[in-house]
């Protein structure tokens, strides 16, 4: 897992000088916080306003409008306004960038499996030879 | 040199592991110092372009292997991973995570426990590790948001950018 984050990030950090892309947060990092992954799991439901989804939470309200914060930096979730109230749901496309997770983490594996064959090659040529 | 080696990499969405499960060309005492020994980690462990530096390596029970992948540019991130079980050389258990460059580690990102078995496959060897996320459910997480397939952008750029790494 560790590793896994370690690629991401510098990735990200490729990604932003080679591309100028601007990833201004990690969204893996925004999943990281448990609070932060039961607001996203609250709004897979259904969209709700900030106060709806405070009232969720023993947490003092600004602590959860920071944590609001951080997922909408991050693309995760988006607000918009109906009538006098703001409400809050999932941007669904940002959030299927975590689906690749599991494609990202196998390449990992997997270059890193093809690496050690080569280890295990050159090891095995040198016992040979000895 | 290009062996058609097994690898298998399973997802169990229910008991949030990952199985990896991959044959190598060479005998189990060899695949296994290839995995515990710091030397030896230090040339495949971190994905290219990244290097794997060790500072310590205290493969005991109870011990752990302290390491940093390393940048081309020289930034180090820095892990630690704690060995729980060891029994040479067919199997070992250990947890890993975030830590800094004094091997303190970082509490608030997540860990794995990691299951390592090593077999006889004729002449070669079989490595199966089944990666659990125990304390934190990313996997359940992620597939009750239902995401399904679906290439955005940025991570078919990733995705490139992988290739031409590994290439």
């Amino acid at each position: 897992m560790a590793t896994y984050i370690f690629v991401v990030k510098w990735l990200h950090n490729k990604l932003k000088t080679t591309f100028g892309m601007k990833l201004r947060r990690d969204p893996f990092q925004a999943i990281a916080d448990p609070t932060r992954r039961a607001i996203l799991v609250l709004l897979a439901a259904q969209t709700m306003t900030a106060g709806a989804i405070a009232d969720n939470f023993a947490t003092a309200r600004p602590t959860i409008s920071k944590h609001m914060q951080i997922l909408s930096e991050c693309e995760l979730i988006e607000a918009s306004q109906q009538g006098r109230e703001i409400f809050y749901q999932l941007k669904v496309d940002k959030i299927k960038d975590i689906d690749q997770w599991l494609g990202q983490f196998r390449k990992i594996w997997e270059s890193r499996y093809d690496q050690l064959d080569n280890v295990l090659s050159n090891l095995q040529t040198k016992k040979d030879e000895a | 040199m290009k062996l058609n080696l097994q690898f298998d990499f399973l997802v169990d969405k229910e008991k949030n592991t990952i199985t990896l499960r991959r044959e190598f060309a060479a005998h189990r005492q060899l695949v296994w110092d290839a995995h515990t020994k710091r030397e030896l980690l230090d040339q495949w462990f971190a994905p290219r372009p990244l290097a794997t530096k060790t500072k310590s390596m205290d493969f005991r029970d109870g011990g752990h292997w302290h390491y940093a992948m390393v940048e081309p540019s020289g930034t180090e991130y820095w892990g630690r991973l704690d060995y729980i079980q060891i029994q040479p050389i067919d199997h070992y258990t250990a947890r890993d995570a975030f830590s800094d460059a004094n091997g303190s580690i970082n509490p608030d990102l997540p860990r794995a426990h990691w299951d390592v078995t090593f077999q006889d496959l004729a002449k070669h060897s079989l490595v199966q590790t089944i990666v659990t996320y125990n304390s934190l459910n990313e996997l359940e997480t992620v597939i009750k948001m239902n995401m399904k397939e679906g290439m955005t952008s940025t991570l078919e750029r990733l995705d490139d950018l992988l290739l031409t790494l590994t290439k």
